[in-house]
């Protein structure tokens, strides 16, 4: 089996993060958390049952009520895990999904703010995703916040982010300082690159750790079953993944 | 009860509330052209909760005063680009939302009250733009507990696609239930559906669950393949080519304009 493509090692990150969640959901236009949460539930078969909603998907969404109803067991704590991305995400974790410069009338308008000003406040294990890690993403100060990253005490605050995973690396959360703290980086990348493309201070330690590849066993799950599983409702994103497959095994035969 | 498409655009008038789903639920796309051939504008969106396709190609032919969503977007095929265009331009209102404040102002239309209130938000420039949205504190608790009130919204009329009617005009959704919620909260409905089927959905209990009463249905039209090129749960997928012409296309007004003359729905 040839060795992991990034988007793998994103897949996998994720599949880690979500170690005993009971129920997760995945948003709109979220490929790779949707695999994420896909992986964790075929690793998990057998000895613990972890529920999956993928919004979009009919055959990977138990719901009946609706798009409401994601919300209204979220609100009751019935949900474990929920991913947020951003078109900008400061140094408290707020995240914005709305856009740059003045608003309304935004220079870069992005799609909104989707469920994020509710699911960050209610769901426990709030996993921040945004493949791209540049200075222009991870700023100082976000223009706009759909959700803020912490709420001051007497907000009801049950749920917030826990992580913050990107191409480059994996950082935790911490709500109390509140801050960002570098624990792995992916391979191919380093800590000056980190540091460079992040507008906002985080910690970490000298050497942060590689960030663990997937075993052999992951990436069969991923390549088999997470794989038919996404393409119900992340076409697009199957069918580049399989052309990024079939063009590293082409590599290593030619080699 | 059957009407045809022409004719289900015509009740909608300048000025009007209209309540559209996301792209997923049942969108009728086959009712796009024939309100924009209609031609009521000044017309204030409501997007249950996000909008796509529907919604930018109707911002995109100038029908659009204001929306109220919690996000647009085309999917897999990126941006909407006329919606994004509009707002660079500052040609629409926004009324930026997060999709459970959207639910929540149609379930106090549905229950006929003035508000629903809802935890999150605080601390939001959401909050911060909605002068529509209150904060108040939570008046059956003894310590602090700050809650934020969201308005009944109520539409004029709402606009979906669905597998199918029967004659008597109850519309099967499913489990699509934000159908149903646009529907309890909107003083009119417009359906589209698939087919008009001969026997009652209310007569089976396996379809009676998942009806919307003709109570809460204003007119249908029936749309073979009417959410195309979106997909119709159970029935077809969604055609992610023909949303990635159409962003293509659309990245320009004329491009737009060109994407819009052509022939729809093929065979």
């Amino acid at each position: 089996m040839s060795v992991a493509l990034p988007r793998e090692i994103l897949i996998c990150t994720i599949a880690r993060l979500l170690d005993g969640v009971r129920s997760v959901a995945v948003g709109a236009s979220s490929p790779i958390p949707a695999a994420g949460a896909m992986l964790r539930r075929a690793m998990d078969e057998g000895q613990r049952r972890v529920r999956l909603s993928i919004l979009g998907s009919v055959e990977h969404n138990f719901f009946t009520n609706g798009s409401v109803e994601l919300f209204d067991s979220a609100g009751q704590g019935r949900l474990d895990a929920f991913f947020l991305g951003g078109g900008q995400i400061d140094g408290q974790a707020n995240v914005n999904l709305v856009g740059t410069g003045e608003y309304p009338q935004s220079d870069v308008r992005w799609p909104g703010s989707f469920g994020s000003a509710y699911l960050y406040f209610t769901v426990p294990r709030v996993i921040l995703f945004r493949e791209e890690h540049s200075p222009r993403v991870f700023v100082d100060k976000v223009d706009f916040i759909s959700a803020p990253g912490v709420s001051p005490p007497g907000v009801y605050r049950p749920g917030g982010p826990v992580a913050l995973l990107t191409g480059k690396g994996l950082f935790s959360f911490d709500r109390t300082r509140p801050g960002f703290r570098l624990e792995s980086i992916h391979p191919g990348h380093d800590l000056d690159e980190i540091e460079a493309a992040t507008g906002f201070g985080f910690d970490h330690t000298g050497a942060p750790p590689t960030t663990i590849p997937p075993d052999a066993a992951a990436l069969s799950l991923l390549r088999g079953r997470v794989l038919d599983e996404l393409e119900e409702t992340y076409p697009a994103f199957a069918a580049d993944w399989r052309r990024d497959l079939a063009g590293a095994t082409a590599k290593e035969v030619s080699a | 009860m059957t009407a045809n498409l022409q004719a289900l655009a015509r009740r909608v008038k300048p000025g009007q509330c209209v309540a559209l789903p996301v792209d997923y639920a049942g969108v009728s796309m086959a009712m796009t052209r024939p309100l924009i051939e209609h031609g009521a504008g000044d017309l204030h969106l409501v997007c249950v909760p996000t909008g796509g396709l529907q919604v930018d190609q109707l911002i995109g032919s100038g029908l659009v005063r204001r929306v109220e969503t919690s996000a647009i977007s085309l999917g897999e095929a990126g941006g909407a680009p006329r919606f994004n265009q509009a707002v660079r331009e500052g040609r629409i209102e926004l009324r930026d939302a997060t999709c459970p404040a959207i639910h929540a102002g149609l379930l106090a239309a549905q229950k006929g009250v003035p508000f629903i209130p809802m935890r999150g938000l605080i601390g939001s420039d959401l909050l911060a733009r909605r002068d529509d949205w209150k904060l108040t504190e939570n008046p059956f608790s003894d310590q602090p507990d700050p809650i934020v009130l969201i308005p009944a919204i109520t539409p004029d009329i709402a606009i979906f696609h669905a597998p199918m009617a029967d004659m008597q005009g109850n519309v099967w959704i499913g489990r699509r239930r934000e159908l149903a919620a646009m529907a309890y909260a909107a003083t009119e409905t417009l359906v589209t559906v698939e087919r008009i089927v001969e026997h009652s959905l209310l007569a089976d209990e396996t379809t009676a669950a998942g009806t919307l009463p003709a109570l809460y249905v204003t007119d249908i039209a029936v749309a073979p393949r009417g959410a195309w090129p979106y997909g119709l749960w159970g029935k077809y997928g969604t055609d992610t080519s023909e949303l990635i012409r159409y962003a293509k296309a659309a990245r320009s007004e004329d491009g737009f304009a060109e994407y819009m003359s052509r022939a729809e729905v093929p065979a």
